[in-house]
């Protein structure tokens, strides 16, 4: 094991990380950046609880090296609507599609980035782009609805 | 029948029967809720534990010193270590807190370690040295029960034994083990509190169950161990067992360090109990009109290597091991077997899951015998209040409208459902015209609460105060909304639309019980009506008023004490809530074991592509008795997942073994349902007045996973005309399964 310094764009802000040359992305978010919204449910990149925007592309964060982050730009939950709440956020809120709690932030991540390629996904769409997400609490429903109700709701 | 008149809700902003939002909905969206393992305390150091990689083996000797040597390592500590009792077990100590001569399944804890950081502290737990000498495991529950390795027998005569008749249904049926599989794995962090005890902050769902093994283990006296509620990412059964909590309290009395460990998903599958495999004999003996005579029964569970709640999850499955049908002669043998595979012990549903794949497959069976429909001989034996049970003999005095479920179940249009997902999944692996389409039904049923005489109680306290009511309680919230529905509750009993829930640790309130066999709702919800109705008659009762209200107490429609005012004084109650008393069952079974049952019907579409074995659950509709609905959304959403999970038994999710070792500890490999795996779920709720939970509410988390297993089994026979008499239904038993 070897120490690495990375420098990369976090949530909009410069960051730089001390970060082992074995560690993961998500272990560099959690351990040394103190980010939790990114959890870890598998470490193998099934279930997509740690998911995260990287250069625009939705990834799990156990599955990129944490040296690889160098220059790129990373967007976490906590960064997906900054202060304010994201329209995914509330429409998943008001449709009860929260349970635990565990996948929620990954499915935030997965959702925010589907609307943004396409402001209206059908539901097929939506179950796509969910595909690598794992709830074991909802059965998908609520979710499902919730973020269908965005899509025909949503003015943009 | 003993109806309940119950309370009425006090119709306030929030109150029960509607569906407030989730007060930790917001949080949890953000990534700002703190889990188990997004905990951190100054100076922490990182726990990881050394576990056997065989399922059975004596030690011969462990070498701490290679681990030891390693820079940044804190503490190794062994067996010998334990300070206090060296064993635990959620009904009897019999699982060692570390091995100490033998270990009795794969990834049993032998040793643990606390370090710098969670790098060195696998490092150090791989460089542990164990020599262990292999035995030959015991893994088959038959062979374990010839040898007498049980947990428990159970024995059910009811009625004549000698009845016959001329319609005889016999099966034998299987059930793999299944997982809970909740998305956060086993975390926490303990902290001394420099006075030689600790505050322990892990994953659970029964914190005063934990306190209680973890005090005798430590040998500390109970007031030196605080155990915290903190977030959970799901339970479903996985949590009622102690598993790293000793783990870490030893680590940080040790090292004078606060210790976090957090389980990876391959360590949190040998980590926690699973759902009890089972294999089961039954004959039915029904007249020529489709009367169910007599049912025979033999249940073999496999508890694994420690005994957990095996002795609780056969009864269960014994106690319903008819379904809810009416009969008079049964006869039931069961055994709860004790092997070299991983201990097995709670998951939603508790034992009446796997039976019910069985009954309800005997039931089909009955039903083509006799050439009936499914559903009307189901009707022709539907157990109903005023019945007793067929099993136990219990008069059922609570409200059980089978009836109305199976009538209800079968009004639901049948619509086409969705098929732009093929089985296979969304790519190009059956076409249309290869798919085939069933639709199946079956009921289920289990008590609610704990039964056979445990003395099952909830305490909880409600304040009223200028932040307005708080309810305090050590009930766990594990993502079903509990935190939702106890606010509710207290609204409808204190009068005021301002109340939230806030978690207290074990030294601060009496326990909640566990958060498992579908009762928090009914016990500390209980609990929290109690306390909050008490609470409103001493208010109004020291002011001389006749309503409370946001604004303060009023009298003849004046405010006469404003609640600012009101407020500067303290107001408080605790109640300890105990749902109507159990009885232990005689040498036959025979007695009042429970407390209440729900029921709910299934009704399972599904696609199947029969040479290539894949199935497409299209839909389930489902009816479920509720008491009363306190809050129609959370329940949906128990219903959905509930589904979900009993889907994932019927076509996925399963722990493969090979002598005693789990071949499928990642999430790579056991399979659970994808957001493309999920059936459009449509759901009518039985609502009737009678249960002794508060407003008549029963508990809801476990019916959606009882009978929708066996529905969508017995949709996939009718599709396939296989015999299909073992879940989960791999693709090899559609395409070459005996018919």
């Amino acid at each position: 094991m070897s120490a690495l310094i990375v420098e990369f764009t976090l949530n909009g802000s410069p960051a730089t990380a001390r970060v082992m040359s074995s560690g993961s992305a998500l272990d560099a978010l959690r351990d040394e950046l103190g980010l939790f919204g990114a959890k870890s449910g598998c470490e193998q990149g099934e279930c997509g609880s740690c998911s995260i925007l990287l250069d625009g592309a939705v990834v799990c964060s156990c599955l990129v090296m944490a040296g690889d982050l160098q220059g790129l730009v990373v967007v976490t939950v906590e960064g997906v609507a900054g202060d304010e709440i994201h329209p995914v956020q509330t429409a998943m809120h008001e449709g009860g599609a929260v349970q635990c709690g565990f996948c929620t932030p990954g499915i935030v991540v997965a959702a925010v980035d589907l609307f943004e390629r396409i402001p209206h996904p059908t539901g097929e769409e939506i179950k796509e782009a969910l595909a690598g997400n794992i709830c074991r609490c909802t059965g998908y429903g609520a979710i499902v609805r919730a973020l269908q109700e965005l899509s025909a709701g949503s003015g943009t | 029948m003993t109806t309940r008149t119950h309370r009425r809700a006090i119709q306030v902003e929030g109150t029960v029967g509607e569906s407030p939002l989730r007060p930790d909905g917001i949080a949890k969206l953000q990534g700002k809720f703190a889990y188990a393992q997004d905990l951190e305390s100054e100076g922490m150091l990182w726990g990881a534990t050394v576990r056997s990689p065989h399922a059975s083996a004596t030690i011969e000797s462990i070498d701490i010193g290679p681990a030891l040597s390693i820079g940044g390592v804190h503490a190794v500590l062994t067996a010998s270590d334990v300070p206090g009792r060296p064993s635990f077990g959620l009904e009897h100590p019999d699982q060692p807190v570390l091995a100490g001569d033998k270990v009795s399944f794969w990834g049993e804890p032998v040793a643990i370690v606390a370090a710098e950081d969670p790098d060195t502290a696998r490092l150090a737990a791989a460089a542990v040295k164990v020599v262990y000498r292999e035995q030959v495991p015991l893994t088959d529950p038959e062979e374990a029960d010839l040898r007498d390795e049980v947990f428990r027998r159970m024995r059910i005569r009811r009625g004549d034994q000698d009845v016959s008749g001329p319609v005889v249904v016999e099966g034998y049926y299987e059930v793999g083990m299944q997982d809970q599989a909740p998305l956060g794995p086993e975390a926490g962090l303990a902290i001394p509190d420099g006075q030689g005890g600790i505050d322990l902050y892990a994953t659970s769902q029964f914190v005063h169950v934990d306190h209680e093994q973890i005090v005798a283990s430590l040998g500390l006296p109970p007031e030196a161990v605080r155990s915290h509620p903190t977030g959970i990412g799901g339970a479903f059964g996985a949590r009622e067992d102690v598993n790293l909590h000793i783990h870490l309290c030893m680590l940080a009395l040790h090292t004078r360090r606060p210790v976090k460990m957090v389980y990876r998903r391959s360590e949190s599958f040998a980590g926690h109990v699973h759902r009890h495999p089972a294999r089961m004999w039954y004959r039915h003996t029904a007249d020529a009109e489709g009367r169910l005579l007599r049912v025979e029964a033999r249940v073999v569970i496999d508890g694994g290597a420690y005994a957990s709640t095996t002795a609780a999850v056969l009864a269960n499955a014994c106690y319903f091991v008819v379904g809810p049908y009416r009969c008079d002669s049964v006869s039931v043998d069961g055994v709860g077997t004790r092997t070299n595979n991983p201990p097995c012990g709670a998951m939603r549903g508790f034992g009446a899951v796997q039976v019910c794949f069985a009954y309800e497959a005997q039931m089909d069976r009955l039903a083509e015998a006799l050439d009936m429909d499914p559903l009307e001989l189901r009707r022709r034996n539907v157990l109903a209040t005023g019945d007793v049970m067929p099993t136990t003999g219990q008069l059922i005095t609570t409200p059980l409208p089978t009836a109305e479920v199976i009538e209800t179940l079968r009004a639901m249009p049948l619509s086409d459902g969705d098929q732009s997902v093929l089985p296979g999944g969304s790519g190009l692996t059956s076409e249309l015209r290869d798919v085939v389409r069933g639709v199946g039904y079956a009921l289920g049923i289990k008590n609610l609460g704990f039964a056979e005489g445990f003395d099952d109680y909830a305490q909880a306290r409600v304040r009223l105060t200028s932040e307005g009511a708080i309810v305090e309680t050590a009930a766990i919230e594990v993502g079903q909304g509990l935190v939702t529905v106890l606010a509710q509750i207290a609204r409808a009993g204190l009068g005021v639309s301002k109340a939230e829930v806030r978690h207290v640790d074990t030294s601060r309130i009496d326990s909640a019980g566990s958060t498992s066999a579908s009762r928090q709702t009914q016990v500390s919800g209980g609990a929290t009506l109690e306390a909050s109705t008490r609470l409103r008659e001493r208010i109004l009762g020291h002011h001389h008023g006749d309503d409370l209200t946001d604004e303060g107490v009023w009298r003849s429609g004046a405010l006469v004490v404003p609640m600012e005012e009101l407020t500067r004084e303290a107001w408080e109650e605790t109640v300890t809530f105990r749902h109507p008393p159990t009885e232990a069952p005689n040498a036959d079974g025979q007695g009042a074991v429970h407390a209440d049952f729900a029921v709910a019907g299934h009704r399972a579409v599904v696609d199947v592509d029969p040479e290539l074995g894949m199935v497409k659950v299209v839909r389930v509709d489902t009816v479920q008795d509720v008491g009363r609905a306190l809050n129609p959304g959370s329940i949906r959403g128990q219903i959905e997942g509930g589904i979900m999970q009993g889907v994932g038994l019927a076509i996925m999710e399963e722990l493969v073994m090979e002598n005693g070792v789990i071949r499928n500890p990642n999430f790579t490999d056991y399979l659970l349902p994808t957001i493309l795996d999920a059936p459009d779920v449509e759901a009518v709720l039985i609502e009737e007045d009678g249960s002794w939970g508060p407003f008549g509410a029963k508990g809801v988390g476990e019916p959606p996973t009882i009978s929708s297993t066996a529905a969508v089994a017995a949709a996939i026979r009718i599709a396939t005309g296989r015999q299909l008499n073992r879940v989960p239904i791999r693709p090899q038993d559609i395409s070459m399964g005996d018919r």
